[in-house]
């Protein structure tokens, strides 16, 4: 019934939409009109409660679509560093030194965000990196739903006991499965890119040639 | 907004036309401003007739099928870095064809507004997509799309172009001029121009010509005795100088030259006396201006009194033709001219050849080049294919009178071989006993073809009904067409077999938008133009031209030309076929020019994008005109 309820109120809200978009866009879409943002953070490391994020990317997703122009992509100001992690994400101290300090960023994020549903790899670790971070700046935690690539391309993977299945895949290997350049691996619109390309592979074999509906994600 | 992922798509883009002619700024702000679209496979991009997009699309993966949806025919495949759905961009209008993706496809979609004044500012990437367009268009010929985004610029340009075909270029003067006082001696000066290698000298006062001093001055005033060595410059020099300007044209000079009858021009600051020299031209410099010039070797060929005397001036003529192709002079005319020279060449190798026989020829002759050569399309050196016919002659002659012109044509071969035409591998020549016959043993030859169409039958036809005459008697030739467009009229499941002949050559494309290479060979894993693009086109003019039953039209595109007359309906296609086979033969000429070989076998890897749209276009047309002859001269319709 929620599910319903949010995807009428999707439906209302693209519905209203389209009378802002001129009339070849409306053309474009097909079914899924649903807005989707798909992001990944950076961060000093695993620790929810240490750790802090340096960079938040996250681009827009609608009907197959992603507008490079609407791309949100910011670095964060931040005491804690670790040098341990900047190997992985090459994010320097001195390059973080005079961007916007987390409460600025979060609020830009959060006006970015909106009510649109949430993709990412390994969601609950991004989605809790933020929410701490709000929290520590007296902001609401997230209410948005959120989806896990993780989790989804299970779904796309034959039940059998003859397979033998992970429990846990990585962004690099969903990267190689779907023929996606691991350029840029490793920052946040670049995984962001990748996760995105992803769940719209996914989506398109769990589809199976029939209208997908959000809820089915949902299952 | 500048991002990583702009970054990657500029990254993508700047591999490709048109934008690898933007600079890396550019790429990067354009990128920021594209959408990436995820399609999956079977997904409409656009409809035929929707109303045109804000964007147009590049293929980032996968492949894009673009149809024309009443007749559900596919009409181009977009791969990797390919660009489609311009319309919007050049014309007003809606889609005329359907965009669908033949797999999952990610596609860049590049905000128009955003691109056109690129487009415009960069004649390089305004060109590159009118040129994409058109190759996206039913008609591949549509140039009328042209100036769309220009106005009328391109035409101007072409004029201009064309102009350096007629001998008015400027001249190319020596800068470095000798000269020398009034006082200088003779001796002295005689050893300057010795010492700078030069056959005139430029006597001035202060800084001005006062006189010319040339090769001819010294031989017949100082070497004759009439003066002695010592003698002054000033007694010796012609004078006064005949000065130019350096506006002048080739064609000037030479008039200048013919006028006073001296060899040597002095030009000056503004063409008289009384200004300072700046250069010197002599007729060398005249010659070798005019060295590219197709009557100046004719005339030169004309000349020749040995066979090895023609070979430099067909390098010549190469270089000729290669100047034609840079300056993109029209292909008809290219072929028209090289032919001519090659006609010409030929025409003397057998003219020096009728020399060497002892007695002159007992009767009439002619000699029929076959072929690429008979169709006029043979601008590179290939293989040499021709035949020899003679008049009747009564039977007790018919043995001297055959080894008479097997003589002939042996030493036309070798001249022909000398000159720098191959032999032909399959022995297609007229000193081959076969090739070389009596008009009455040519038809029964050609009957027996005609009659008892077999594999080989048909395919001799082929290179034979090609055949155009090269040199001696036309009533000879005309008469033995007659009789062919005759026998065929009364045999007509000779077409069928034609067709299925016209129809053999391979085809370029795959099963999905692959040039089609070679599988094995000397030549694995090139694209063969001759065999599988220029073929099929021939072949197919050649039937629908012997079914009008028109002679004397043996070259390609100007049989097409003719059919686009005959038949009004189809003239579009002709048109195009006309279009497509000159610039196939274009597209052969230059790589053959570039590689040193006949250019028919193409190492793909080493076209552009550009080139490849441009041949892959041509595709479509073979694709048509091949199911028009299948049809036509379907059996059931014949008999």
């Amino acid at each position: 019934m929620i599910h319903f309820f949010k995807k009428s109120k999707n439906w209302v809200l693209s519905f209203l939409k389209k009378f802002e978009k001129p009339i070849d866009e409306i053309l474009l879409q097909e079914v899924d009109a649903t807005r989707f943002i798909v992001l990944d953070t950076e961060t000093t490391g695993f620790d929810y409660t240490n750790d802090r994020i340096l960079c938040i990317g996250a681009i827009p997703l609608q009907n197959g679509v992603i507008a490079i122009a609407d791309s949100f992509e910011v670095y964060i100001k931040q005491d804690h560093y670790d040098k341990t992690s900047a190997q992985i994400h090459g994010i320097l101290k001195d390059w973080v030194m005079d961007r916007p300090n987390e409460i600025e960023a979060l609020q830009e994020f959060l006006h970015y965000l909106g009510d649109s549903i949430i993709i990412a790899h390994h969601t609950t670790f991004d989605v809790t990196m933020i929410n701490r971070a709000l929290e520590r700046n007296g902001l609401p935690v997230l209410k948005n739903k959120t989806l896990d690539t993780a989790v989804l391309y299970k779904r796309t993977l034959l039940n059998s006991n003859l397979l033998d299945r992970k429990d846990n895949y990585t962004l690099d290997e969903l990267a190689d499965k779907f023929d996606i350049s691991k350029k840029d691996r490793h920052t946040a619109m670049g995984d962001a890119y990748i996760t995105a390309i992803a769940f719209l592979k996914i989506t398109n074999k769990l589809r199976n040639k029939k209208v997908l509906l959000l809820k089915q994600l949902y299952r | 907004m500048k991002n990583t992922i702009s970054h990657r798509v500029a990254d993508f883009l700047k591999n490709f036309p048109p934008f690898n002619f933007l600079q890396p700024k550019e790429i990067e702000l354009l990128s920021e401003q594209i959408s990436i679209i995820y399609k999956e496979k079977d997904s409409v991009i656009f409809a035929e007739n929707e109303e045109t997009h804000t964007s147009f699309y590049v293929v980032h993966k996968g492949a894009v099928a673009l149809i024309n949806s009443s007749e559900n025919d596919v009409l181009d495949m977009c791969d990797e870095g390919d660009i489609f759905g311009l319309r919007p961009l050049i014309a007003n209008e809606n889609y005329k064809m359907e965009a669908k993706t033949f797999e999952e496809t990610i596609l860049y979609a590049i905000p128009i507004a955003f691109f056109k004044p690129y487009a415009q500012d960069n004649r390089a990437v305004g060109n590159f997509l009118i040129e994409s367009f058109a190759s996206n268009t039913l008609n591949p010929y549509s140039k009328s799309h042209r100036g769309k985004l220009y106005g009328e610029n391109i035409g101007t340009e072409t004029v201009e172009n064309d102009k350096n075909l007629i001998d008015i270029q400027p001249v190319k003067y020596s800068k470095k001029i000798v000269t020398c006082s009034s006082i200088t001696t003779a001796k002295s000066i005689a050893e300057t121009m010795t010492k700078k290698n030069v056959g005139a000298i430029l006597v001035l006062e202060d800084k001005l010509p006062i006189g010319i001093i040339t090769d001819k001055d010294l031989r017949n005033k100082i070497v004759t005795g009439e003066y002695p060595i010592t003698t002054t410059a000033g007694v010796i020099m012609t004078s006064p100088v005949i000065t130019y300007s350096k506006k002048l044209t080739i064609t000037q000079a030479q008039m200048a030259m013919m006028k006073s009858n001296i060899s040597h021009l002095c030009l000056t600051k503004d063409g008289t006396p009384n200004t300072k020299a700046i250069g010197i031209l002599s007729k060398h410099d005249v010659m070798v201006a005019l060295g590219n010039n197709p009557a100046v070797l004719i005339k030169a060929v004309k000349r020749a009194k040995k066979y090895k005397d023609i070979k430099p001036i067909r390098a010549s003529i190469m270089h000729l033709l290669q100047g034609y192709l840079d300056q993109n002079i029209p292909m008809t005319l290219t072929s028209k001219i090289i032919t001519e020279l090659n006609d010409v060449c030929i025409q003397q190798v057998i003219a020096i050849a009728l020399k060497k026989m002892s007695t002159p020829p007992p009767v009439k002759f002619a000699w029929l080049a076959l072929g690429s050569q008979g169709r006029s399309e043979q601008l590179l050196h290939t293989d040499q294919d021709n035949a020899l016919v003679y008049e009747n002659v009564s039977e007790e002659l018919e043995t001297k009178t055959k080894k008479y012109f097997l003589e002939l044509a042996t030493h036309v071969n070798k001249g022909l071989f000398d000159i720098g035409y191959e032999y032909c591998p399959a022995e297609m020549m007229a000193s081959n006993p076969k090739w070389c016959l009596s008009l009455k043993e040519w038809k029964n030859q050609v009957h027996h073809w005609i009659t008892n169409p077999g594999k080989n039958e048909v395919l001799l036809s082929f290179i034979f009904f090609d055949y155009s005459l090269s040199y001696g008697a036309t009533e000879i030739v005309n008469n033995l067409s007659d009789y062919i467009f005759d026998t065929i009229n009364a045999n007509p499941v000779f077409y069928v077999h034609l067709v299925s002949g016209a129809l053999q050559s391979p085809s370029p494309t795959g099963f999905f938008r692959q040039f089609l290479l070679e599988q094995d060979g000397a030549n694995k894993d090139f694209f063969d133009i001759k065999r599988r693009a220029l073929m099929p086109l021939a072949d197919a003019a050649r039937v629908l031209i012997i079914s009008h039953s028109v002679k004397s039209i043996s070259n390609t595109p100007e049989r097409f030309e003719k059919l686009a007359e005959l038949e009004p309906t189809n003239k579009e296609l002709y048109l195009a076929c006309s279009y497509s086979y000159k610039a196939l033969l274009k597209f052969r000429t230059k790589q053959g020019l570039l590689h040193h070989d006949s250019g028919q076998y193409i190492a793909l890897e080493s076209l552009s994008k550009l080139e490849k749209i441009k041949l892959k276009r041509t595709f479509k047309t073979i694709k048509e005109l091949q199911e028009i002859i299948t049809i036509r001269f379907n059996v059931s319709n014949i008999l």
